[in-house]
């Protein structure tokens, strides 16, 4: 929604929103806790109101969009095959925005041994049931992986009267937003254990217990730390994925580490005319960064519909030391440019660097940095004239 | 033909895929069949938990059921897909020899083969291996065309679903708990649903066929469980492999080695361990064998990476060989001398999803040869499955969703499955509800995302469709319930908020405050 409605905004008079669900919103609607909105409306917003804000724009400025439709097919030419229960429809368009978000990762994917019995959620899936379904899921739950959807969900079960024995944790630090730790865990005495994860699984069927090991420095189980804990449910909140089963298709090139289209500074994919925002394109922690993302990328459709969008160079970004990934990965023309990364690990007082070479180009001092959280920066037209190489590392 | 509510002439027990191909052949006569079945569905004990392979017959022994069984239902096994609208693609197999060592155990493979009378089995050079394998490490290897694959689950219950259109009874969550043989001639068969009498029972409960004979006072069968687990690949990976692809398998080995199997759906299994274990119910993986896997088929494939893994499961096989001797027994397929009309299977291991149905005829040989059966003349061979409609080309897509527009509804978003057939699956002949059976019999739940975008809305589809409350949905009927209710509308426990910490503290972090539990 916010790059239609920004597409709008810079004239473009013939667009398409296609959303397979049966309302506007996405994963917004589904978290119904408050502190959405932050940067860009000025207020502590519910998921739902934040999407309210761009259906209201999406409506006011006549945007036409399709419901209960999902796009089947995406192909180079830019075409689409979408079908809903009025039939099988094509759409060919001059350009195509990708943002069809992310998926969470599953006991399969993260291969936790054990029984199959019933009671094992991805939280996401939960956040769904209770939220938008009105069901309860269990009542003395486990949660495995302290992702910002686990927080929020350890919290929400509580308020709604399940057990929550505790949050267990892989990595010596936890995967979730500094705030969410505080108002979902301490706030609530939920136990966080850090270094631990799930060994085995046990219930015919529904789950009846689950046992937690701590893990050592090379991430084995360290012997004799192996606890069942008697519960009837586990929650993962193990990881996103971008869903890229269309971009998969129309063959645009993924980044194996973010999980998205390798992208441009205009968030354009590696079919020229395609381009990728919000979760498709990187697993963000806050949804203001995706509507900013979302207009940014607009720029690029704006210039590519008019053909100013040209190839002038080649750069790719390299990637140095304590970063995880960067986001846009190649530079092809001379703008001004957001740079989004993750790092590799927690840490105090670090530097981000920008260099061409052993020449500095830019500099950034971060007092703290954190996995669950994502920093972004800008460099101007004027500090990326000229370069033949880009190369970032935070040190 | 029935006569009161729970008489038949002949008791089947266990709804697995012999079982139910036995319901089928039998449903050619005139006669009254039950089959009794403990789970929720059919086809949920070892016929769901295996590699599919339609084995084309050359690792039995010549001479053996096994041996003659196999190499019949391969080469009749095209025919039964066709009858019963089941998936089966001929994609050929390679046994590959890495180590020059090797070579011998092919070669006695084909003999084997040759003498079993399989087609075609060829020894192919490193140059045809990459030709038909071009990702794939071998120095020899034996070809054997007439391998194939299939759904075994598809298989399962397209079998069951053609019985009882011919007629048979199936009883679900219906387990065996006694009999007995009374007057000497009817058999009264006790379960937690109630009685049952029969004339004939044919045991075919699989890993518990052992138990059953116990019952009626057979001692002489024991049966192991022998467990495989697989790992399953994405679909994106598919096109690593062509054929199925299998080590040379070991001397006295009870499986056929850790292989690389492409099933019909377009997921590759790695698999099957192969691991005696105590409890014939314990389906679960295990850290060490899911390592094992990964780094045994990397020898294979180097390609093959832990992040295709998408699931991960076990089935156990039913083994009469005690694990000091490993190795296969010989199907049993007999009339009980001491109990007259009491016909077991036992040790119904691989190739038993390829044999079922020249193991199911041999079944009614043994009835028929003092029955007399005469032919039910209503006999239809054909049955229909849940058309796919991500199969279908473009012009198809568009018909049916004009005809009905629950087919432009997508539901899984990953097998691109419909609303129309999970409607379909959950209006199933055999009444099973629960989400696996919807899973095997759409896809759904199968994909990448493990159910994570289609369980809520299959979740409403079941409540809406049959008035269910939260709680009666399962997972796999029995205690496998998915909610425990609406959301409560109060608070259990009144919440004190504590001081928010500002961002400069440190954060709290609670190690080693775990609550009270036994060390696992
Ligand atoms: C549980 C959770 C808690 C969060 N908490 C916060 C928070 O407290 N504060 C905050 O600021 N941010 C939070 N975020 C982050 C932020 O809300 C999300 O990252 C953001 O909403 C993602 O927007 P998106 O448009 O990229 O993806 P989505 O909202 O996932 O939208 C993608 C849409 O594409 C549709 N789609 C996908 N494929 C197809 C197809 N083939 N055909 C048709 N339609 C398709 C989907 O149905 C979906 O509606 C949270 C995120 C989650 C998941
Ligand atoms: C790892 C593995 C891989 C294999 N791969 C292949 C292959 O690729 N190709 C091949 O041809 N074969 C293969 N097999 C063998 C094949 O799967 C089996 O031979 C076949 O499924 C056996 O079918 P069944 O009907 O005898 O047993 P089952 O499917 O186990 O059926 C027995 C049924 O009886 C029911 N039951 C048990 N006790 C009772 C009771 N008291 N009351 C009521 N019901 C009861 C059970 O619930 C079950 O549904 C493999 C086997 C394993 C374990």
């Amino acid at each position: 929604m916010a790059a239609a409605v920004a597409c709008r905004q810079k004239g473009i008079e013939d667009i398409l929103l296609i959303e397979r669900g049966a309302y506007l919103g996405g994963i917004l609607n589904q978290c119904i806790h408050d502190g959405f909105g932050l940067e860009k409306f000025h207020a502590s917003l519910t998921g739902p109101e934040y999407a309210q804000r761009y259906i209201e724009q999406v409506i006011e400025k006549d945007i036409p969009f399709l419901l209960n439709s999902t796009v089947l097919n995406l192909t180079p030419q830019k075409e689409v095959i979408v079908i809903n229960d009025k039939g099988l429809h094509h759409y060919k368009a001059k350009t195509i925005i990708l943002a069809m978000g992310c998926r969470e990762r599953t006991r399969g994917a993260i291969g936790i041994p054990g029984a199959r019995p019933s009671g094992i959620y991805t939280a996401g899936v939960a956040q769904e049931l209770i939220n938008l379904k009105n069901y309860m899921i269990g009542k003395k739950v486990v949660i495995l992986g302290s992702g910002d959807i686990g927080l929020i969900m350890a919290r929400r079960l509580i308020l709604e009267g399940a057990e929550v024995l505790m949050v267990a944790e892989k990595l010596p630090y936890s995967s979730g937003l500094p705030r969410n730790i505080n108002q979902c865990l301490y706030d609530f005495d939920i136990p966080l254990l850090l270094s631990h994860t799930a060994v085995d699984i046990k219930g015919n069927g529904r789950l009846s217990g689950v046992t937690i090991a701590q893990l050592g420095k090379r991430g084995g189980v360290i012997p004799g730390t192996k606890r069942r804990i008697a519960c009837d449910t586990l929650l993962l909140s193990v990881g996103l994925i971008p869903e890229n089963e269309l971009s998969r298709q129309a063959g645009i090139i993924l980044d194996p580490v973010t999980g998205g289209p390798q992208v441009d500074e205009r968030g354009q994919t590696s079919i020229p005319g395609i381009f990728a925002c919000g979760n498709v394109l990187q697993v963000h922690d806050i949804v203001d960064n995706v509507s900013l993302e979302a207009e940014y990328i607009v720029e690029g459709v704006v210039e590519y519909l008019e053909g100013r969008l040209t190839k002038e160079r080649e750069i790719k970004v390299e990637l140095g030391e304590g970063l995880r990934y960067v986001v846009p990965q190649r530079l092809i023309s001379r703008k001004d440019t957001i740079f989004s990364f993750r790092v590799n690990q927690p840490g105090q007082h670090k530097v981000l660097l920008f260099e061409e070479g052993r020449r500095l180009i830019k500099k950034k001092s971060l007092r703290r940095v954190n996995p669950a959280e994502m920093v972004r920066v800008k460099l101007s037209s004027l500090e990326l004239e000229g370069i033949k190489r880009l190369k970032v590392r935070l040190v | 033909m029935k006569t009161t509510n729970n008489q038949f002439d002949v008791v089947i027990i266990g709804g697995g895929v012999v079982g139910c191909a036995i319901a089928r052949e039998l449903s050619r006569y005139n006669i009254s069949i039950a089959v009794l079945e403990k789970e929720d569905d059919v086809g949920w004990g070892t016929s769901c938990r295996n590699s599919g392979v339609v084995h084309a017959g050359f690792n039995n022994k010549p001479g053996t059921l096994m041996a003659k069984f196999c190499v019949e239902g391969n080469r009749s096994f095209a025919e039964l897909c066709r009858q019963l609208d089941v998936p089966y693609k001929k994609i050929g197999k390679l046994v590959v020899a890495r180590k020059k060592e090797e070579i011998k155990g092919l070669k006695d493979l084909k003999a084997q083969g040759n003498k079993n009378q399989v087609k075609g089995l060829e020894i192919i050079d490193s140059t045809e291996i990459k030709r038909l394998e071009p990702n794939l490490a071998g120095i020899a290897a034996l070809y054997s065309p007439e391998t194939a694959i299939t759904s075994p689950y598809l298989l399962t219950i397209a079998l069951a679903e053609n019985a009882l259109n011919n007629g048979a009874s199936f009883f679900l969550n219906t387990e065996v708990k006694n009999i007995t043989k009374l007057n000497n001639s009817y058999f009264k068969i006790t379960t937690n649903q109630g009685e049952f009498t029969s004339s004939y029972i044919i045991n075919s409960a699989g890993l518990y066929a052992d138990y059953i004979a116990r019952v009626v006072g057979i001692r002489r069968y024991c049966l192991y469980p022998c467990r495989g687990e697989y790992h399953i690949l994405d679909k994106n990976v598919s096109w690593l492999i062509n054929h199925l692809v299998y080590p040379v398998p070991q001397a006295g080995a009870g499986g056929l080695g850790v292989h690389l199997t492409p099933t019909i759906d377009g997921n590759i299994l790695i698999g099957p361990s192969n691991e005696y274990i105590r409890r014939k119910d314990n389906f679960s993986t295990t850290s060490q064998i899911m390592k094992m896997l990964s780094k045994e088929v990397r020898e294979f494939l180097p390609l093959i990476s832990p992040g295709y893994i998408i699931r991960s499961y076990s089935g156990l096989r039913a083994k009469q060989a005690p694990s000091s001797e490993g190795g296969f027994w010989d199907f049993v397929i007999e009339e009980s001398d001491t109990i007259d009309n009491f016909i077991n299977l036992i040790g119904i291991e691989s190739p038993g999803l390829t044999a079922a149905q020249p193991i199911a005829q041999r079944v009614v040989e043994i009835i028929n040869k003092k029955e007399r059966l005469s032919p039910n003349p209503d006999f239809n061979p054909y049955r229909k499955g849940i058309l796919r409609f991500e199969e279908q080309d473009e012009e198809t897509k568009k018909n049916l969703i004009k005809q009905d527009p629950d087919y432009g509804e997508i539901v899984c978003r990953c097998e691109k499955v419909t609303k129309k057939e999970i409607l379909e699956a959950i209006n199933n002949p055999l009444g099973a509800r629960s989400l696996i059976s919807i899973k095997y019999r759409t896809r759904a739940m199968m994909g990448r995302c493990q159910g994570g975008y289609c369980l809520t809305r299959i979740i409403e589809i079941l409540r809406e469709h049959f008035d269910l409350n939260p709680e009666e949905i399962t997972l796999k009927g029995d205690n496998s319930y998915l909610l425990t209710g609406y959301r409560s509308d109060e608070v259990s426990k009144p919440c004190k908020k504590k001081k928010s910490l500002s961002l400069e503290e440190e954060l709290p972090v609670w190690q080693q405050q775990l609550p009270a539990g036994k060390k696992g």
